[in-house]
């Protein structure tokens, strides 16, 4: 890890090697997520079967009152399979999000004291939340079986939508986290968002049932493009993909992402000031 | 222009770091975005994009101009090192230290000037930064070096010696919170420890443990400065300055006021903390903890002529008198505190208090007032004392500020017999006493009152 390399600070120039500088710090990204996930449920009773929990009642609860109550169509799918493949991407937004928002004022002992990319941290909680999202992928699995239902190949398209919902949490939960150090009005505006989200988002419906002319707006929320691809992947025909609506959601995912990094940038070298 | 030696390892040149106070928002320097939205929607924009620290700057007046103040924590500071120097930084609480040792470990950034560095930093600001209570001491061990920065093949190649260091064996697979805080300074400086860096720079944290841990890392860090590393090392711990670095440099309000061999500038400092007035400022203090409604100026200690004082002679008698501030109309049940804490040692000595020293109920309208203790002979022996000053509403703090400044008692006569014990072997403080030699009938026990 010796370098000879000459470092040199001075005013509103960021650090010169910033990519760089990430690749060295590789290790410490690891383990702030490793640290992340070994502390979760330390003293809790019942441990990780906390991230299994969560999802699984949603699914009950909306294929309860979408499903069996307000009897929403759920194209010949059974209705707990369609919500949980959505779930699957919406959790794990979701997790991000409230994670990664608190995640620099968590670490508030680290950013006054020690140098590192900043942006190691948001993206370390968005790692940790990968992992409630791979149990959750696992109980998908056994919610497939149990129902007998088998994915067609499309299912390897899988990874393409995951990087997308990837994005989608990691550049919002730049957005967030930098915001949140400065105002601290946005620990509460996440739960909110969060809550908002899941009745926006088409988690307990199929977005089918959103008026044909609203339809394309509908695709604002970068949520849906990722939820529509995740289903289209796992369930096949029953759910096409609205394609101008996916492009939307993926061009609006990409300009988080982009400005996320852009504004997170921004704002990092006054973290250690003002967190 | 920075290389003409080859040896330069770090060059500042007019470094400055400005801070924006802002009065209103209380302590936090963060703000609520109620605030922001409620002051103009129109700077909001360009709020969210640019960072408040450069925000005077623009000519447009920001919304919290009234109520916002520059403070400079350091300003115009140059000076080279050179490899394999050990230099010391010294000054008093708030002169810029840790704005500088910040600055150069790159967690803040400068508002004025450069900085150069070749080589791999390492900073320790504080031992055991990132210690997780929850994790063993194993995990601890290597999150602490990952968050140093040493990679995890390093730490594994390091790691018994670690163990070793810490003496801590045992409790490898036990959670840190269940370390005594011994153990835990002692492992988080273990790791600290065992970093090799370049160029290593350290703040103030040989102030934990017991004695002989100290002097044990004392000489882990000389060691690492024979190794010919550079070392820029912070501390109100003059002695551990002189035997570790054989140069030193002294700030004073943010500014570099001598740089040189560390005996001439640790004396230049002592000269410094000890004249008449600039130590004795306290408005511009920014690590004070209380309300709006009253803060103090200053102190001073003065003679039963008035006369400043630099020192109190042991057994003379003296008037501590603090300034004050009051902003709101009035405030009622005032008491007013100066600890004294033993320099040498860190032992709380003594409070002189206005609620011990007097059954009066202090009130205070709108002004600036004075308060003094009078100390009839000054009892604590000659020594150096440091100052926390408190002023409180019945239990609220109204403003409190801890290691404000220092006191000294000098060498002076206490008893009447004029006669004292040598220099080197005084007691912690004298006593008036009379005393008698005679028959047991005869003794004089009357002044016993």
């Amino acid at each position: 890890m010796i370098e000879k390399s000459e470092i040199i600070i001075r005013p509103g120039m960021g650090a010169l090697h910033y990519w760089r500088d990430i690749w060295h710090y590789r290790e410490l990204f690891f383990f702030l997520a490793w640290r992340d996930i070994l502390v979760r449920y330390k003293q809790t009773a019942i441990g990780i079967a906390w991230s299994v929990l969560r999802p699984l009642l949603t699914m009950v609860v909306f294929t309860i009152v979408f499903g069996k109550l307000a009897k929403l169509p759920s194209n010949g799918v059974p209705y707990p399979i369609m919500v949980y493949a959505a779930m699957l991407p919406w959790q794990f937004f979701a997790n991000s999000l409230s994670e990664s928002s608190n995640s620099l004022i968590d670490n508030s002992n680290l950013l006054t004291k020690v140098y590192f990319p900043r942006l190691i941290v948001p993206a370390g909680s968005v790692i940790v939340s990968m992992v409630d999202f791979l149990i959750s992928a696992v109980i998908l699995g056994g919610l497939m079986a149990w129902y007998r239902f088998v994915p067609g190949a499309r299912v390897l398209f899988l990874p393409a939508f995951f990087m997308m919902a990837f994005m989608a949490s990691f550049g919002a939960g730049l957005w967030l986290s930098a915001l949140n150090v400065k105002y601290r009005d946005f620990r509460y505006v996440v739960p909110f968002l969060v809550q908002f989200g899941l009745y926006i988002s088409p988690v307990g419906f199929s977005s089918a049932i959103v008026p044909e002319e609203w339809r394309f707006l509908y695709f604002l929320n970068p949520m849906v493009g990722v939820i529509d691809g995740f289903r289209w992947a796992l369930l096949g025909d029953a759910f096409p993909v609205n394609w101008p609506g996916f492009a939307l959601s993926s061009l609006l995912v990409a300009l988080i992402l982009a400005s996320g990094v852009f504004y997170f940038r921004r704002m990092e070298r006054s973290f250690a000031d003002v967190v | 222009m920075w290389s003409n030696r080859m040896s330069t390892v770090i060059t500042v040149e007019n470094l400055g770091k400005k801070y924006l106070l802002q009065h209103q928002s209380g302590q936090q320097p963060y703000v609520a975005l109620r605030d922001v939205i409620a002051d103009t929607c129109r700077t909001f924009g360009r709020k969210l994009v640019s960072p408040f620290v450069r925000h005077s700057q623009s000519p447009v007046s920001s919304p919290q101009s009234p109520t916002s103040e520059e403070f400079w924590a350091l300003k115009d500071v140059s000076f080279e090192v050179k490899q394999g120097d050990r230099i010391g930084i010294i000054g008093r609480n708030g002169a810029g230290k840790s704005t500088l040792l910040k600055i150069l470990s790159r967690i803040t950034e400068p508002t004025t000037g450069s900085v150069r560095i070749k080589g791999r930093v390492a900073s320790l600001l504080e031992v055991g930064t990132g210690f997780h209570p929850e994790l063993t001491g194993r995990e601890n061990i290597y999150l602490n070096g990952a968050i140093l920065g040493m990679s995890r093949a390093e730490i594994r190649k390091k790691f018994d010696e670690i163990v070793d260091f810490a003496e801590i064996e045992k409790f490898l697979d036990t959670p840190v919170k269940r370390y005594s805080s011994g153990m835990y300074v002692r492992l988080a400086f273990a790791v600290a420890a065992h970093l090799e860096p370049e160029i290593l720079v350290v703040d103030e944290v040989l102030a934990v443990g017991d004695a002989k841990f100290q002097k044990k890392c004392l000489a882990k860090m000389e060691a690492v400065g024979k190794e010919g590393r550079t070392v820029l090392f912070v501390s109100h711990n003059m002695a551990a300055i002189q035997s570790l670095c054989p140069r030193a440099c002294l700030l004073e309000s943010g500014r570099l006021i001598q740089i040189g061999a560390s005996d001439e500038v640790v004396s230049a400092y002592f000269g410094a903390v000890f004249s008449t007035s600039g130590d004795r400022e306290l408005s511009e203090r920014r690590d004070r903890v209380g309300g709006s409604s009253l803060r103090l100026i200053s102190f001073d200690v003065v003679d039963s002529d008035g006369e400043s004082m630099t020192d109190i002679p042991c057994g003379k008698r003296a008037s501590i008198e603090i300034k004050f501030q009051v902003f709101s109309n009035s405030i009622s049940n005032l008491r007013f505190g100066i600890s004294l804490i033993d320099k040498g040692n860190g032992r709380y000595v003594t409070e002189l208090n206005s609620y011990y020293g007097s059954k009066e109920i202090y009130s205070c309208e709108q002004g600036v007032h004075k308060f003094a203790f009078i100390v009839n002979r000054m009892p604590l022996a000659p020594g150096q004392y440091n100052l926390n000053f408190i002023v409180t509403s019945g239990l609220e703090v109204l403003d409190w500020i801890k290691d404000a400044s220092q006191l000294r008692v000098s060498d002076g006569l206490f008893y009447e017999s004029e006669q004292m014990p040598l220099p080197g072997s005084y007691p912690v403080f004298f006593t008036e006493f009379k005393c008698y030699l005679g028959e047991e009938e005869k003794l004089n026990r009357q002044d016993i009152s």
